[in-house]
Order: C-alpha cells, then structure tokens, then sequence
C-alpha cells in the first residue's frame, strides 16, 4: 500500500472562531448512526450552522466568501472530546486538507495525522492575523510547509509547530502505520509471547 | 516531598542514577514492540475493546485491505451507544441503529470475536462491562474507539481511547503507532466531607487543571483519598480524564482492586491468583518514582461541584455564584464565559442553586454503576420527582439491573418518580431515542456538557453527582443534596 508524502499544503483558509471545539460540535452524536464514513460531510459542525427551525446561523463554513476553503482555523485544544474519528472524516470529506489551532486534543490530533491532515499550532495572536488577512481577501493563499514548519499568506511567514513523529510520518509518508506495523509481526509475536497475560 | 520532586522531575532519570518507575513507565515499556521510522512507538495494545459506533468502518477497512484480527481472543464487544433503553425489541425503531447492530454481529462472527450482546446477560457500557467481567486487569494496556476508554485505568492499566483507524491497526496487528506520554502525578489527600463524592473529585480537578490541562499528560490519581476509595469511585475520576485533557488517567492497584477482580468471569482462576496478584501489584509505581509534575489538593477544600457553562471546566461548588464575566481574568476567559452563559441562558452572578431542571439523568460510564444507583436508593425511598420533571435512571449494564432488581432499588427509583430504563449509554450522548427537547435543562450524572450533547442542538447539560442529580430532581432544581437529604 502506498501512500503519498505530505510536505506541503496550500489552499484558502476560513476561520472558526472558538476555545474548546469539541467534537460533538464538530459531528453531532445522530450523524455517527451509519456504518461508514462516507456521508459525514453534511454533518460538519451542523448545529452551530443550522437552527432547529431549519435557518442559517451564518456560520463561517456557510459564508460564500470562504466556499472551497481548504485551511481551517481555530483557537486553543481543538477537538476535543470524544474520540470519533468520523470528526476529522467530516472536515477532509468536506473538503480540508489542513488544521491551524492554538493547540489539538491528543485523540483528534492523531486521528487527523492518520488521515493525512496536517494539523499545526500558531499563537491566538497570529492565528488571528491569518483570520484578519483571509477576512480583507478571502482568495489568499494560505501555504503550510511542514519541511520548514512555516505558515506564509501574502509576504508573511510564520513559524508553526507540530510533534516530531507527526511531522516525520506525515514528510516519509507513513502517516497510515499499518504497513509498518504489519511488517513487524514477528516482533509483535515476541511481544505478545514475552506478555504473562497474554 | 513532592514539591523537591517537581523541581527535579522534568527529565527521565538518567541511567546512572536507579531511580524507580511509576506504573506507566513499566507497562509502556513492558508492551513497547519496537520504534517505529517516524519516532513513534509500536505498542502492543493487550485487551482491545469494541462498541458498534467506531468499529464498523475499521472492519471494513480490514476487507478492503484483505486482513486478518491477528489475535480475536484479545478483543471483546459490546453493542451500547445507540441501544434504545426502553423498547429493545428489534428491528428497533430507528432502521439506522439497527443497522448498526447487524453490522457489528457480521464482523464478530466473521472475524470470531466475544460478544456481549443484548440476548447475553451481559450487555452493557463497554466500560461497565470490562471490568465487570474482570476482562480489565492491572499491567495491561487496554484501547477501545471511545475516548472513555481512561475509565479502566481504575485497574493500574494504562488505557485510552483510539480512533477507528487505529482500531483497524489493533485488529490487523494488536499494536498501534504511539507516542509516550509524560505522567502527572495527581495527589488528593484527606476525607470527603458528607454528600461529597468521586465524582465531585473529577470535576474539582478539572475545574483546578482545565479542559486541556492533561494534554500530552497520563494522570496518576493517589493520595490518601484515592486509598480509601472503592474501585467504582475510581473508575468515576479515571473515565473524566479526557474531560481535563488527559488520554489516560490510573490508580495504582492494591488489596482493593484485587478484591474487586476476585471471582470475576475473565479473572485468573484458583490456581493462577496468587502469581497475578504479586505480578499485578509489581506494576504499582515505585515509592522513588519521577513524574513530569505533582499536584497536590485537600479532600476537605472539595463541595459537591455542578457545571455551569459548555465545558467540563466550568464547574462550580453548590455553594458559589454562576460566573460574571465582568470580573473574568483577561478577554479569551471573558469571552468564554459569555459564550457559555449565552448558551446555557444562566444569569452571570446569580447563584447556581436553584437553577430550573426539567431533566434528571442517572447513568452513564461515569456514575451508571451499581454503587451510584445503591447511594441514591439510600436516600430517595420516599421522595418523589418534582412535577414537570422527566427523571431517568439507567444501569450501565445488565447484570447492574439485575442486582439492582435484586435489592429492589429499581423500586424504590420507579416509586420515586424515575423512569427505570434497560442498560445502554443513553441520554449521555443520546444516540438513543433518549434525548432533551429544545433547551431543556438536564441534571446529569454524566460527563459532558457540550453544546447539543444530550442531542437537542440547544438542550442544556449540568454535570453532577448522581445523588445531585437525584435532588435537583426533587426539587426541580438545582439543589444542594447535603440539604435536601440531610446528608450528614
């Protein structure tokens, strides 16, 4: 099985504004009564875009400036919650390739990782400058590189941050482990012999 | 003496120095298969645990990647999320849940996997049955697709919650790709004054630390609080670890543990029990063991503790006022309190005592176990649910309702005014048909208080202790349980 490396991803960015997003908001629990992941787009933070009579709250996801953004933008432990992976599922099938927050939740974290999401942490204070920069011209271009671990939009460059073995799986292309660890079954085999309860 | 620890504990002991190791060191390293090209760990995952929300499309993975379970006897599933708690029959109501219970039957027959099924007897919240079944044992590493998963960390093991394509690697390989993380040692010391509870210790340490406080953290919960605890009331801190950040949260195990895990189905037999006891109690952290940080909190500083805003952070002793944002910290903190109170439509300053409920909801992996619906019982026989409030008690399992129907406490809930459901996760998450309607306010045993968690996308949540839960129901409001039970 291959799969390709990630260095670098570019794209227009939309921001969602927040401490705390859980997962829950992310992908409400009704959306996860399916057997795949293949409908979960529609899902994507839906009660906070759509009011219980049907109308729009006008969330950022909704506003035709930002249509076809591929970069999100958030605020501090991003993702929070429960571990469904159908969260980070919703926002790649809905079209993203990246995540800049303040800081990830763990589970989330690597849950995007495996799906070959990138996700980076800036300050509140440059997240925040990116969110003012897209808002004055939504079709900027927004380029994470994970080889020199900068954000740059316009002829700003950032400098964001990821862990170390996030960042290598993502650049080797070993961002889905399976093939690694099915290559090591003999070891698990020791393992699991070398184990009193197993 | 923690305090010199924390100054020095920033950095693993070097090998010069034979320092001892604290549980988590001793089983990552027990159960580390190898490092992987990118850093990370392989880590052998010995008990795996599967519910139908987050495994279906792992399973599917595997067929598209033509694989294997490597080792079936090493994962165990249950069906709880989505089961309705009052008409089981199937098909049930709702074609999507029964479609994913089908679905779950097909993989566990196809792949030759233990099933606790509705038909078993044994059914139930995946964190109720594990260690019920004594499945959960100290020393082990246990991963289920629930971020609950820490609830089992009650047992001295390091346990966590995965995504589904981990779960897919668990099955393929009994390993996943991880990385290490640092420990923080959690030190509550003291005795819980009257009407206090483990769950009032979750939310304290939340509302001390923050919602994401613990992460990159495992927590090790102990002091003299955590001694004197049974195993349910650690399971009740451990399972809210994720509420603080942390992935894993564990009590290092001792006689308490053992004697909770004596006789159960899963557990070592006659033979083998003394060996597993030395063997498990070799596990517990060293008296000489580093943590990468050391908290210390006084049990007697702790109140029965309710929420107030969105997050598990935003708690409150029963005793305080709800929040003013104008005396909020800087503008990110005054910025959340208005969302929250925004959501909850809670008045800024005003007390939290005597906040309107029109829900009460005990159950759930954090307080569905028997002992929760055993202290409520004390306590309710003879009172009676305010009008107007819709109260549910649901077991966290079904050997739970049995005994709970042995000892007539779920009599003793039905003449109170509670609706006593069948076991499941329920108004939790409400995958369920349990669910608020509109902006309902719920009183809740449970452990989130996300905008829309109890599936209304405006319902409110108020987390709480189940005897709490049980006076705001009488009440029809939220109340201090001290009070209206004279708990003394």
């Amino acid at each position: 099985m291959s799969i390709p490396s990630i260095t670098q991803v570019s794209g227009t960015a939309v921001f969602v504004p927040g401490a705390d997003i859980d997962t829950d908001r992310i992908i409400p629990a009704r959306y996860l009564r399916c057997v795949t992941f293949d409908d979960l787009a529609e899902g994507l933070f839906r009660d906070v875009r759509t009011d219980p009579e049907g109308n729009s709250c006008n969330h950022p996801l909704d506003d035709p400036r930002f249509e076809g953004a591929s970069i999100m933008l958030s605020g501090p432990n991003f993702g929070c919650g429960s571990s469904r992976e159908h969260a980070p599922q919703a926002i790649r099938r809905a079209g993203f390739d990246a995540i800049i927050a303040e800081s990830f939740a763990e589970i989330f974290f690597g849950n995007s990782t495996g799906l070959g999401m990138p996700c980076v942490c800036a300050s509140a204070e440059e997240i925040q400058a990116i969110a003012d920069a897209v808002e004055a011209n939504p079709k900027l271009e927004v380029i994470i590189d994970l080889e020199s671990m900068t954000a740059s939009y316009g002829d700003v460059s950032i400098a964001v941050t990821m862990p170390k073995t996030a960042r290598e799986a993502l650049l080797s292309a070993r961002w889905d482990p399976i093939q690694e660890l099915l290559d090591n079954g003999g070891a698990i085999e020791a393992r699991a012999e070398a184990l009193p309860y197993v | 003496m923690f305090a010199f620890r924390r100054r020095c504990a920033m950095t693993r002991p070097s090998k010069a120095k034979i320092m001892g190791k604290n549980l988590y060191q001793k089983v990552w390293d027990e159960h580390a298969v190898g490092t992987l090209a990118d850093g990370r760990t392989q880590l052998f995952i010995g008990t795996h645990l599967i519910h139908e929300v987050t495994s279906p499309q792992a399973f599917g993975m595997l067929r598209d990647l033509d694989l294997k379970v490597k080792y079936p006897s090493r994962t165990f599933a249950t069906v709880d999320h989505i089961v309705p708690t009052d008409n089981q029959q199937r098909p049930f109501a709702d074609p999507l849940a029964d479609a994913m219970i089908t679905e779950l039957r097909k993989n566990v027959d196809e792949f030759g996997i233990t099933y606790f099924d509705l038909a078993s007897g044994m059914q139930g919240i995946v964190h109720v049955v594990g260690p019920e079944q004594g499945i959960t044992q100290p020393g082990t590493t246990i991963a289920c697709g629930d971020s609950h998963t820490a609830t089992h960390g009650a047992f001295g093991a390091i346990a966590f919650g995965i995504g589904t394509t981990q779960v897919r690697d668990v099955l393929a390989t009994q390993t996943i790709a991880m990385e290490e993380m640092k420990v923080r040692r959690i030190n509550v010391n003291g005795k819980l004054g009257p009407g206090v509870y483990a769950k009032d210790v979750a939310l304290h340490i939340i509302r001390l630390l923050g919602a994401n406080g613990g992460i990159g953290y495992a927590y090790e919960y102990g002091g003299s609080t955590f001694d004197g605890f049974t195993m349910e009331e650690r399971m009740t801190v451990c399972n809210m670890s994720i509420e603080g950040g942390a992935r894993c949260g564990y009590v290092n195990p001792d006689a308490t543990t053992f004697e909770f895990l004596r006789n159960r189905p899963y557990s070592p037999k006659n033979g083998e029990w003394d060996e597993a006891e030395e063997r498990w109690l070799s596990y517990a952290s060293d008296a000489d063991a580093e943590y990468d940080d050391v908290v210390n909190i006084d049990a007697a500083e702790i109140e029965p503790t309710v929420t107030w805003g969105i997050s598990p952070d935003q708690g409150v002793a029963i005793s305080e006022s709800i929040p003013d944002p104008a005396e909020a910290k800087n503008a990110v903190e005054r910025a959340s309190i208005l969302e929250a109170l925004e959501y909850m439509k809670l008045p800024a300053g005003a007390p939290i005592k005597g906040t309107h409920v029109d829900v009460a909801f005990i159950g759930s992996c954090t307080n569905g176990r028997l002992s929760d619906f055993r202290e409520v019982a004390r306590y309710l026989k003879g009172r009676k649910v305010a009008d107007g409030v819709k109260a549910l008690a649901v077991p966290g399992s079904q050997i739970t309702a049995v005994i709970c129907k042995k000892e007539g406490l779920d009599q003793i809930f039905i003449d109170a005014g509670f609706e006593w459901r069948e076991a499941g996760c329920s108004m939790c998450l409400a995958m369920n048909p349990d669910k608020l309607q509109g902006d309902q306010l719920c009183a809740s045993s449970s452990n989130r208080n996300f905008k829309g968690r109890q599936g209304s996308a405006t319902g409110r949540t108020v987390l709480m202790s189940p005897l709490m839960v049980a006076a705001a129901a009488i009440e029809g409001k939220i109340a201090d349980a001290r009070e209206v039970f004279s708990v003394n």
